[in-house]
C-alpha cells in the first residue's frame, strides 16, 4: 500500500499547496485592489487573526485527505488488488472467483476476468478430456491389433526397412522355435523378438530383391503391391514368404505411399512340398513302372493270337503273361496301402475332440429341429479330424430325416472307436413301423430348415475319407453310423498346457518403425535407443577361476520396455558337485541339473540371445569374469559392452550406502520375485535399469559412453574378480 | 448243384466268372446292374450272389441293404466283389452283412475256394 500512500501524500500537498496559493493570490489581489487606507484596515483586522488563517488552512487539509483517500482506495487500490489477484491466475489455477470492492466498473472488471478464467478452464478440460480418449481409442486399437495377430494361423512379422522386427505374432513365434537350432536352450528366442534382425533367418539378399519388387509395385500403383519367394533354411527346412509393404501416410495424392516397413507371411512349406513330393513319386512308379508289365503282357497276348504257336511256346507265354499280371497286381496293392495312409485330404480339416464335437452337435440338432439331443455313454478321450461345419450339416440333416420319416422325437448320439477310425452313430427309436429306408438319407441332397444344399451326407464323408451307413438291429432300432479318421498323436492343438498368462504378452512395439540405422557408433547412442540384454548368472561358488555356473537367465530391453516373454531360462550341468552351502542360496539342487545340457552347448545359445546388444548385470564384474574363464573352454567370446546396475547406482544415489540388489528394488518400490534364481534377478536388475535411464538422465548421463565413463569412477569400480 | 448269380456291369469279368463258376458245377444267372439283381434275387433265390459295389442304379451296398431288410431273402449268402481298395467300403460292407469281400484283381484259384468254403457250410 505503499504506493497508495504516496499517492494520498501527493494529493494532499497538492491540494494544501492549492489553498495555499489560492490564499496568497487572494491576499495579494486584495491588497492590490484596495488602497493602502483600507488594506491597512484590513491588516489591523486580520492581523493578529493570521494564525488562525493557518489554522483553518491546516485544518481544512484533514478532510481533504480522508476524502483523498477514499478516492484513492476506490480508484485506485481496488484495480490494483484486482490485477494482482487476476495475474496470479494467469499462471495457476485458482478455484476462488474473484473478488473486488471499488467501483462499480471495477467490479464489473472482476466479473469479466471471471467469466474468462473459467472459460479457459473449460477449454482446457475438454482438451485434456479429447487427447485422453483418443489415446485411449489408439490403445484400444493397438490392443485389438495385437489380439488379431496372436492368434493368426499364419505366421506374421512386421520389420522396418533395416530388417528389425517390431511385431511378431504367437504362431510366428512357435514357429522360429522350431527352426531354431537352439530351440531346446533358447526356445528359438535368438531368432525372434522385439529388435532383432528379421536377416538371422532370412537371406539379406532375397528380402533386398523382395522389396525392390514391391516398391517398383507401389510406385506404378498397382493394387496389392506384394510379393512372394520360397527360400530354405539353415536347418533344411522350406519357408514361403509373402511380402506386403507398410506405407506411411502422404498428404498429397500424387506422390506414391512411402514405404516405412513391410509385412511378412511365413509358411512352412517343407511337410506340403514332401507330401506332394510322394504323391509324383507314387504316380511316377505307377505310370513307368506298369509299362513294362503291360509291354510283356501284350506282346504274349498278340504272338497267342497268331495261332501258330506251338504247345511249349503257348506255356512259355501263358506263364509270362501270369506272371506279370500278378506282379502287376501286387505292386498295385502295395502302393495302394503305402499311399492310402498318406493320402490326405485336401479339405481343411481340424483336430477336435469327440465330446467337443458330440456337445455342439446335441446343440445344433436342438436348436435346429424339434428333438431332444443326448450324449450316449462316456466315450474316452478321442481325437477326430474333421469339418466340424460339415458334419454338423450331415447330422442335422439325418437327424431331420429321422424326425419326418420314423416320427422320433429324440436321438441319442454316440461316438467309439472303430479300428484305425472313429464311428459317430446317430441312434433313435422309429415311432412309425419302419417299412425300411426307401431312399438313400446319405445320397440325397442335405436340407436344414429351409436351405437346401447341393452336397449331401455322402460328399462330406468323402471328404473326410470316411463313410456311413445305416444299420438296424430289429425294425425299431436304428443306427446311422459316420465312420470319420482320427486326429494323429501329437498334433491335439490342446495337448500342451496353455501358459497362465496374467497379461497379454507384448509382441509388438511401433515405436520401432522410427529407428533409423546406426549411424554413430555404440557409445554415442542414447541409453534409451539401445537394445540391453539383462542377465544374471548362478554359481557352484563365489570364486570365477574355480567355480561353475549352474544356471542362466536374461531378458531383453528394447526401446527402453522390459520385454517379459523374451527371456533365456537354462539350467547347466557343471559336470561336478555343487556344495551344500550354494544350494542354500540359490536353491538348485543336483537332482535339478540331472539331465540338463552342459556348458559348451548352452553358452553358443546364450552368446546367440545376446547377439548385438549391450550386456548389463548386477555386480557385472563376477558374471564377466565368469564368462571370461568359460572363453578358453567353449570358445565362445562375448564383446560386448557391458553396464553394471551396481555402479550406476553408486552414480545415481551416491549418498546411500547399501547398493545391493534388495536395497536398490525397495528404492525402487519393486516387488522381488525369485530371489537368487537367475530369471528373477535379471528381471529384477532389468526393471531396475529402465528407471535409472532417466535418473541417469538427469545428471546429464545421456549415451553409453558416458555411462562407462561414470560407472568407472565410483568407487566400486574398483572391485577386481 | 447250387445256383450262383453274378452281379456286375463289367463284361470283361462276367465272362470269366461266369466260366469259373460254371467249370465248379454251379449254374449260373448273370445281372447287368442293381435293380436287376435284387429282382433276380428275389425270384430265383440263389445259394450265393457274388456282388459288385460299383454298379450303375443302385450300388451294391443298395442292394445289399434291400436283400437283408427283405425277410424272404436276408439269408442269402453275398460275397462282394470291388475295384475300390479303401478300408472303409469292407468296414462297411461288413457292417451290412456282407458275407465276404474281395478286392479287384484277385486270383480266380482263391475266388472259387472261397465261394466253395461259403456253400460248404450250409
Amino acid at each position: 500500500m505503499r504506493r497508495a500512500e504516496k499517492w494520498l501524500f501527493a494529493g494532499v500537498a497538492l491540494v494544501g499547496l492549492v489553498c495555499l496559493a489560492w490564499l496568497i493570490v487572494a491576499g495579494v489581489l486584495l491588497w492590490a485592489v484596495l488602497d493602502p487606507a483600507d488594506w491597512a484596515t484590513v491588516r489591523e483586522a486580520l492581523g493578529g487573526r493570521a494564525g488562525l488563517l493557518i489554522f483553518l488552512w491546516a485544518l481544512a487539509l484533514v478532510p481533504v485527505s480522508a476524502v483523498l483517500r477514499h478516492l484513492i482506495a476506490r480508484y485506485i487500490t481496488a484495480p490494483a488488488r484486482l490485477a494482482e489477484a487476476a495475474r496470479l491466475r494467469l499462471d495457476h489455477p485458482v478455484d476462488e472467483p474473484l473478488q473486488a470492492d471499488g467501483s462499480f466498473e471495477t467490479r464489473q472488471l472482476a466479473a469479466i476476468f471471471n467469466t474468462l478464467i473459467a472459460r479457459h478452464r473449460q477449454l482446457q478440460e475438454a482438451t485434456d478430456e479429447r487427447v485422453a480418449e483418443a489415446s485411449r481409442r489408439i490403445e484400444l486399437e493397438r490392443g485389438r491389433l495385437a489380439a488379431l495377430m496372436s492368434e493368426l494361423r499364419k505366421s506374421v512379422v512386421v520389420c522396418n526397412l533395416d530388417g528389425r522386427i517390431l511385431l511378431y505374432n504367437h504362431r510366428a513365434r512357435a514357429q522360429f522355435r522350431r527352426l531354431s537350432g537352439t530351440a531346446e536352450v533358447t526356445g528359438g528366442a535368438e531368432l525372434m523378438g522385439l529388435g532383432r534382425s528379421i536377416y538371422t533367418v532370412l537371406d539379406r539378399r532375397l528380402v533386398g530383391h523382395a522389396l525392390d519388387t514391391v516398391r517398383r509395385r507401389l510406385d506404378s500403383g498397382t493394387d496389392s503391391p506384394a510379393a512372394q519367394f520360397v527360400t530354405a533354411t539353415a536347418g533344411g527346412k522350406l519357408l514361403r514368404v509373402q511380402m506386403s509393404p507398410v506405407t506411411e501416410t502422404v498428404d498429397s495424392e500424387t506422390e506414391a505411399p512411402r514405404l516405412s516397413g513391410f509385412v511378412l507371411l511365413i509358411e512352412n512349406i517343407t511337410d506340403d512340398m514332401r507330401a506332394d513330393a510322394e504323391k509324383d513319386r507314387l504316380l511316377q512308379s505307377l505310370t513307368e513302372g506298369s509299362r513294362a508289365a503291360l509291354a510283356n503282357t501284350r506282346a504274349a497276348i498278340e504272338i497267342l493270337a497268331d495261332g501258330e504257336v506251338d504247345e511249349s511256346m503257348r506255356e512259355r507265354l501263358l506263364g509270362v503273361i501270369h506272371e506279370e499280371v500278378t506282379g502287376l497286381s501286387e505292386r498295385i496293392g502295395q502302393l495302394s496301402d503305402s499311399s492310402a495312409a498318406r493320402l490326405r485330404s485336401r479339405w481343411p480339416l481340424e483336430e477336435m475332440l469327440g465330446s467337443e464335437l458330440i456337445d455342439a452337435a446335441v446343440r445344433h440338432i436342438e436348436q435346429e429341429l424339434p428333438l431332444a439331443a443326448q450324449r450316449k455313454g462316456n466315450g474316452e478321450a478321442i481325437w477326430l479330424k474333421v469339418d466340424s461345419f460339415s458334419i454338423l450339416q450331415a447330422l442335422a440333416h439325418l437327424a431331420g430325416r429321422v424326425a419326418e420319416a420314423h416320427g422320433a422325437n429324440a436321438v441319442e448320439l454316440r461316438l467309439s472307436r472303430h479300428s484305425e477310425r472313429a464311428a459317430l452313430d446317430l441312434l433313435w427309436k422309429a415311432a412309425t413301423e419302419a417299412n425300411g429306408m426307401d431312399a438313400n438319407w446319405e445320397d440325397e441332397p442335405m436340407r436344414t430348415g429351409d436351405e437346401q444344399l447341393s452336397m449331401s451326407v455322402n460328399d462330406v464323408l468323402e471328404r473326410h475319407g470316411g463313410t456311413c451307413w445305416h444299420e438296424s438291429a430289429n425294425g425299431s432300432e436304428h443306427c446311422f453310423r459316420l465312420l470319420l479318421p482320427l486326429a494323429e498323436p501329437g498334433e491335439h492343438p490342446g495337448s500342451q498346457p496353455r501358459q497362465t498368462r496374467e497379461s497379454r504378452p507384448e509382441y509388438y512395439d511401433f515405436d520401432l518403425f522410427a529407428i533409423t540405422p546406426e549411424s554413430h557408433s555404440l557409445d554415442d547412442t542414447e541409453l534409451g535407443a539401445l537394445t540391453f540384454t539383462v542377465f544374471d548368472t548362478e554359481t557352484t561358488g563365489l570364486d570365477p577361476s574355480r567355480d561353475e555356473i549352474i544356471q542362466i537367465g536374461a531378458v531383453r530391453i528394447v526401446n527402453g520396455r522390459v520385454l517379459r516373454q523374451e527371456f533365456f531360462e537354462q539350467l547347466i550341468d557343471p559336470g561336478r558337485s555343487i556344495p551344500t552351502a550354494s544350494t542354500a542360496i540359490h536353491g538348485i539342487t543336483p537332482e535339478m541339473i540331472r539331465g540338463q545340457p552342459d556348458l559348451d552347448t548352452v553358452l553358443p545359445a546364450f552368446h546367440a540371445f545376446c547377439r548385438d546388444t549391450v550386456l548389463v548385470a548386477h555386480n557385472a564384474a563376477f558374471d564377466m569374469r565368469c564368462l571370461q574363464v568359460a572363453e578358453k573352454r567353449t570358445g565362445v567370446v562375448f564383446d560386448q559392452p557391458v553396464l553394471d546396475t551396481l555402479l550406476l547406482s553408486a552414480v545415481v544415489h551416491e549418498h546411500q550406502a547399501e547398493h545391493n540388489l534388495e536395497a536398490i528394488a525397495e528404492r525402487f518400490g519393486l516387488a522381488i520375485i525369485g530371489r537368487h534364481t537367475a530369471i528373477g534377478d535379471a528381471m529384477v536388475t532389468a526393471e531396475i535399469f529402465v528407471r535409472l535411464i532417466p535418473l541417469l538422465a538427469e545428471q546429464g548421463i545421456h549415451t553409453l559412453g558416458e555411462a562407462r565413463a561414470a560407472a568407472q569412477k565410483t568407487q566400486f569400480a574398483r572391485m577386481r574378480y | 448243384m447250387s445256383t450262383i448269380l453274378i452281379a456286375d456291369d463289367e463284361p470283361n469279368i462276367v465272362i470269366s466268372l461266369e466260366y469259373l463258376m460254371k467249370r465248379e458245377g454251379h449254374e449260373v444267372l448273370v445281372a447287368r446292374d442293381g435293380d436287376e439283381a435284387l429282382a433276380m434275387i428275389g425270384e430265383h433265390h440263389p445259394d450265393l450272389v457274388l456282388l459288385d459295389v460299383m454298379m450303375p442304379g443302385r450300388s451294391g451296398f443298395e442292394v445289399l441293404k434291400s436283400v437283408r431288410a427283405d425277410e424272404t431273402i436276408a439269408g442269402t449268402r453275398i460275397l462282394m466283389l470291388t475295384a475300390r481298395g479303401r478300408d472303409t467300403d469292407r468296414a462297411k460292407g461288413e457292417a451290412l452283412g456282407a458275407n465276404g469281400y474281395v478286392v479287384k484283381p484277385f486270383s480266380t484259384r482263391e475266388l472259387a475256394e472261397q465261394v466253395r468254403e461259403m456253400l460248404g457250410d450250409d
